[in-house]
């Protein structure tokens, strides 16, 4: 069948939708697009069920050749796109045409790109989802999990993209130019265990965003938190938990996390906030704040609302 | 079991806290607690993740808020009663213990000052509970182990641990289900499969199930389809020996 073929295919491009549910209780990571903001909005462009299959473009190097036209649509990260040269502008639908090429270099802002097709992208589920997990050779094009490599062929499973869109102004999860990167942080699990000059540290300093960074989870460096509790036995761990290992520098878990672990946590962040926190290079300045579940939720649904 | 905590996890998740230690004794409350959480919440639940002593609800915010989720917990805990001992499976695991596949036998059996194959029947000696699924897909955490078994970690974990390799930590033993980094110490390797796409339920093994090992041939081993690639590398000295 034709379609899109990986002529380079960069660090780290995967297939995600947005996860794979029911199955944690078996030792199966969520997986799923991390920033699922701008899966979201690129699958809305097409008119495509919200989390349908989709590209993930992890710092670019990415270059598809088209055997047919088709339609696209690239949100998220500004990874300096083009089409036979030309500039694509972030958060658009475009066409391609047969014989084009899409290209996607390297990072100009955040740090992820979300490249969806018409109808979602074909792939078999495995576990109810296409969610690529390299660790656990789970989903992806061959089901074993694997990145996209060269000589790849994307296919998508309509022939529509439906009526013309454009993104509403204000709804990428990138930071604006000069704009403080404030993450919400649902409080709770072990808080109360952190010493009170910590949890005040918590939400008063700003956290630099390591190299160390991946889908698993993304490390903080800053003051050192002091957890003054007992030691703990393995739990479940939800998406955004903010956990302090011995040495005092948090760790964001993330869609690609243990699903149990025993270390104390300060509670986690909203998944609007890991969505923005995917997108944040090394380097960047983060602000933890915190936010009651009840509000989080609202603003979760809210952005549900907005694909309805 | 005491009077169960829900505590706050983060905006879609709560913790049950059943117990305070890892007690085999709790697995059967567990299982009463995992059945009734799933028969109460239904099709609200998105995943309902136990683990030795609590259990993580994560629940559908676009059916629950908060508030409602924590009154369904407290509805299911009602009246809890414990699973009866009957209701976990119980599995025969065959393992090929051997220092070409199973490193830290050498060590362990030097420790104590026996011979490889005492280790090995002290393994086999007694019925392990699962406590918890985590690390990895069907990986099962398993104990408790002989209180002279008990070894500490690997200062360094492994890069690749293969498939199928039998380890312990501390009180506890696992089998690795797939290629995989890990730290613990590998005392065999068994043909069975742990975890696959394909099969009923995925996991082999299931909290509250029941496993006991059993020493087989290298014959055997690889006559029910085991790989009997040595593991390449050497595992380090265990923290213990270092300080």
């Amino acid at each position: 069948m034709k379609g899109l073929i990986v002529e380079r295919a960069g660090p780290l491009t995967l297939l995600q939708d947005g996860g794979r549910f029911g199955v944690r209780h078996l030792g199966v990571t969520q997986g799923g697009a991390a920033d699922w903001v701008s899966l979201g909005w690129a699958n809305w462009l097409l008119g495509n069920a919200p989390q349908a299959p989709s590209v993930e473009i992890t710092l670019g190097g990415l270059i598809l050749y088209a055997e047919v036209s088709t339609t696209l649509a690239l949100t998220g990260a500004d990874l300096g796109a083009t089409l036979d040269d030309e500039p694509v502008a972030p958060g658009s639908r475009f066409t391609i045409a047969a014989g084009q090429r899409l290209a996607l270099e390297s990072p100009r802002a955040g740090l992820r790109a979300y490249l969806a097709f018409p109808g979602g992208l074909d792939a078999t589920p495995v576990l109810g989802s296409v969610a690529s997990t390299m660790r656990e050779s789970l989903g992806g094009l061959d089901g074993q999990g694997r990145v996209l490599n060269e000589g790849d062929c994307l296919t998508w499973a309509g022939d529509d993209a439906g009526r013309e869109r454009t993104l509403p102004s204000g709804v990428g999860t990138l930071p604006g130019d000069g704009e403080r990167v404030t993450l919400a942080l649902v409080g709770g699990a072990q808080i109360a265990d952190f010493s009170g000059a910590s949890v005040f540290e918590a939400f008063n300093t700003a956290w630099t965003i390591d190299q160390r960074a991946d889908r698993m989870g993304v490390r903080l460096t800053g003051p050192e938190l002091r957890y003054l509790g007992e030691g703990m036995v393995s739990e479940g761990i939800p998406l955004g938990a903010v956990q302090v290992p011995t040495d005092g520098q948090p760790i964001i878990l993330l869609n690609d996390r243990q699903t149990i672990g025993g270390y104390p946590r300060l509670g986690a962040l909203t998944p609007l906030a890991c969505a923005r926190l995917a997108q944040c290079q090394p380097g960047t300045e983060v602000w933890l704040t915190p936010v009651a579940a009840g509000q989080a939720r609202d603003a979760h649904l809210r952005q549900l609302m907005c694909w309805r | 079991m005491s009077d169960p905590s829900i505590e706050t996890v983060g905006m879609d998740s709560l913790i049950v806290r059943l117990f305070d230690n890892i007690d085999e004794e709790n697995m059967p409350w567990m299982l009463a607690a995992d059945r009734a959480l799933r028969e109460t919440f239904g099709e609200a639940l998105i995943d309902l993740v136990p683990s030795y002593t609590t259990l993580l609800v994560h629940y559908d915010i676009q059916r629950l808020d908060l508030q409602s989720a924590r009154a369904w917990v407290s509805e299911a805990l009602q009246g809890l009663t414990p699973a009866t001992s009957g209701e976990g499976q119980r599995h025969v695991i065959p393992v090929w213990y051997d220092v070409s596949v199973g490193p830290e036998l050498e060590r362990i059996a030097e420790r104590l000052g026996v011979s490889h194959e005492d280790v090995v029947a002290r393994h086999c000696a007694r019925d392990y509970s699962v406590f918890a699924l985590g690390f990895a897909p069907g990986y099962a955490f398993m104990g408790r182990l002989d209180d002279e078994l008990a070894t500490p970690r690997l200062k360094t974990p492994r890069q690749k641990v293969a498939a199928g390799s039998v380890a312990i930590a501390e009180r506890q033993t696992a089998v690795y289900p797939t290629l995989s980094p890990g730290g613990w110490n590998i005392l065999g390797r068994t043909p069975v499969a742990l975890f696959g796409h394909d099969r009923e339920g995925y996991s082999l093994l299931r909290p509250g199930d029941k496993v006991r090992f059993e020493a087989i041939s290298r014959e055997a081993f690889i006559e029910r389809g085991g790989d009997p690639t040595p593991l390449a590398e050497r595992g380090d000295t265990p923290t213990e020996a270092q300080t």
